[in-house]
């Protein structure tokens, strides 16, 4: 997976904001490797489907209940 | 167990206990209703004197103790804050306003739609709406801002008064108050209610079944996941209710509701936009607050002011229809709304029309 070009910050947001964050990323840089940082369980949960439905392949990675969303096609 | 399957089962489980919940003693349509709980909570502790709506409902402290104990032991309970506080308090406020205008939080609007209940398809035609307008301003970057890690002690605030609430309606104090006739005298065993109460906060909290979040998510996102939890709770409440004998299909003597489908409408659309703003339908948002989420906390407090304004006032809708000045009131909270909604909302000023303001130049 290569590195990010685009790293959005939604830490601290409650839903739906960060899934509205990484939507608009993903029509403004169609086709870029995104990174999404959330602090809840539940965002990381909404912006993962929200980029598996768009096709797009995610991995997750979790520091002290911080998660990096890697998002890339 | 997969995402998918979790949701549709707690919307099934919780769509039968809706129903069970009257069998054992709840009033008709009346099973889980968050903003009726919650109102009659504000009067079993006399914060208003409706006598008919006096009960602490144990439903409500099992809803935040279930979902607090599994929200630990998962390890997702965090004390969080600061994500504008007093305007979550004050949005609280008024989708309660709502909801006691309509006569139901979004829950009870499926739970009597199942039952029958066709007021309450006006009232989802009216939620639907208003959780429309709401993603207009999602679109236009409505952010209520970010929140922050607290100390752990600021998250246990909410758990500690669920327990409060519980005791007293346990030991059952002489100035705390119960209603002798109407939905408020009509309840199932505390143990039972209680027990409910905790089953629904450990499946919301799992599955983050959301009625506002469900449609929302078809809107915004064209993503179904909620919404199958939603649908699974109508069919199971629909399939139970005529098994118990309670479906009526209708408009008219529908149980604790009335007939206006205008203020039907309007009650629901500012649920459905007020939630919307707050990320989460009553229910979710005493989930979240259990969870930790201090904001979410202050939202429950704000609904609980809400409907112990609501009838100290007499604005309240009942089975007899809307009052005059609740009719005012609903407006003003519509209203309301949306100044918030735009005065929260980034506005993208296009470039050509944009004047650079030196820094530092005064006005």
């Amino acid at each position: 997976m290569k590195e990010a070009n685009q790293t959005i910050d939604a830490r601290g947001k409650l839903c739906p904001e960060p899934v509205v964050l990484t939507r608009k990323a993903m029509n403004s840089f169609p086709g870029e490797a995104l990174l999404v940082l959330v602090d809840s369980p539940v965002a990381k949960e909404n912006v993962s489907r929200l980029a598996e439905k768009q096709g797009y392949k995610v991995t997750v990675d979790e520091h002290n209940g911080d998660y990096q969303i890697n998002i890339d096609r | 167990m997969n995402e998918k399957r979790l949701i549709v089962l707690s919307g099934a489980v919780i769509g039968f206990i809706g129903v069970l919940l009257v069998y054992l003693g709840n009033a008709r349509n009346y099973g889980i209703c968050v903003a009726c709980f919650i109102r009659d909570i504000a009067g079993g502790l006399g914060l208003h004197r409706a006598e008919v709506v006096q009960y602490i409902r144990p439903e409500v402290s099992g809803f935040i103790l279930g979902a607090f104990i599994i929200a630990l032991a998962a390890g997702e309970f965090r004390a969080r804050g600061g994500s504008s506080p007093l305007l979550r308090f004050f949005l609280g406020f008024i989708v309660i306003v709502g909801a006691l205008i309509f006569l139901g939080c979004p829950l009870r609007m499926v739970l009597r739609l199942a039952a029958g209940d066709l007021n309450a398809l006006v009232g989802l035609a009216g939620f639907v709406a208003g959780i429309y307008v709401g993603i207009f301003f999602l679109h236009q970057g409505f952010s209520l801002g970010r929140n922050y890690p607290l100390g752990s002690s600021s998250g246990y605030v909410l758990p500690v008064l669920a327990i409060g609430l519980l005791l007293l309606v346990i030991i059952r104090p002489a100035f705390i108050f119960f209603s002798e006739s109407g939905p408020g005298s009509l309840y199932a065993p505390v143990l039972v209610s209680l027990l409910a109460g905790l089953v629904v906060g450990v499946l919301v909290q799992r599955s983050r079944l959301c009625m506002a979040g469900g449609i929302r998510d078809l809107f915004l996102i064209k993503d179904p996941h909620l919404f199958y939890g939603t649908l699974a709770l109508f069919l199971v409440a629909l399939v139970s209710s005529l098994a118990f004998g309670y479906f009526q299909l209708g408009f008219v003597d529908q149980p604790i509701a009335h007939t206006d489908g205008f203020w039907n409408f309007t009650g629901m659309l500012v649920v459905g936009f007020g939630s919307v703003l707050l990320g989460g339908c009553p229910l979710r948002q005493i989930i979240m607050g259990s969870e930790g989420d201090t904001d979410a906390g202050l939202t429950f407090l704000g609904m609980l002011t809400g409907a112990a304004f609501m009838h100290n006032f007499g604005l309240a809708a009942s089975p007899a229809g809307v009052p005059a000045n609740g009719k005012i009131v609903v407006v003003l909270a519509l209203a309301a709304l949306l100044l918030i909604a735009v005065s929260n909302s980034v506005v993208t000023v296009p470039a050509r029309t944009s004047k650079e303001v030196p820094s530092g130049a005064s006005k």
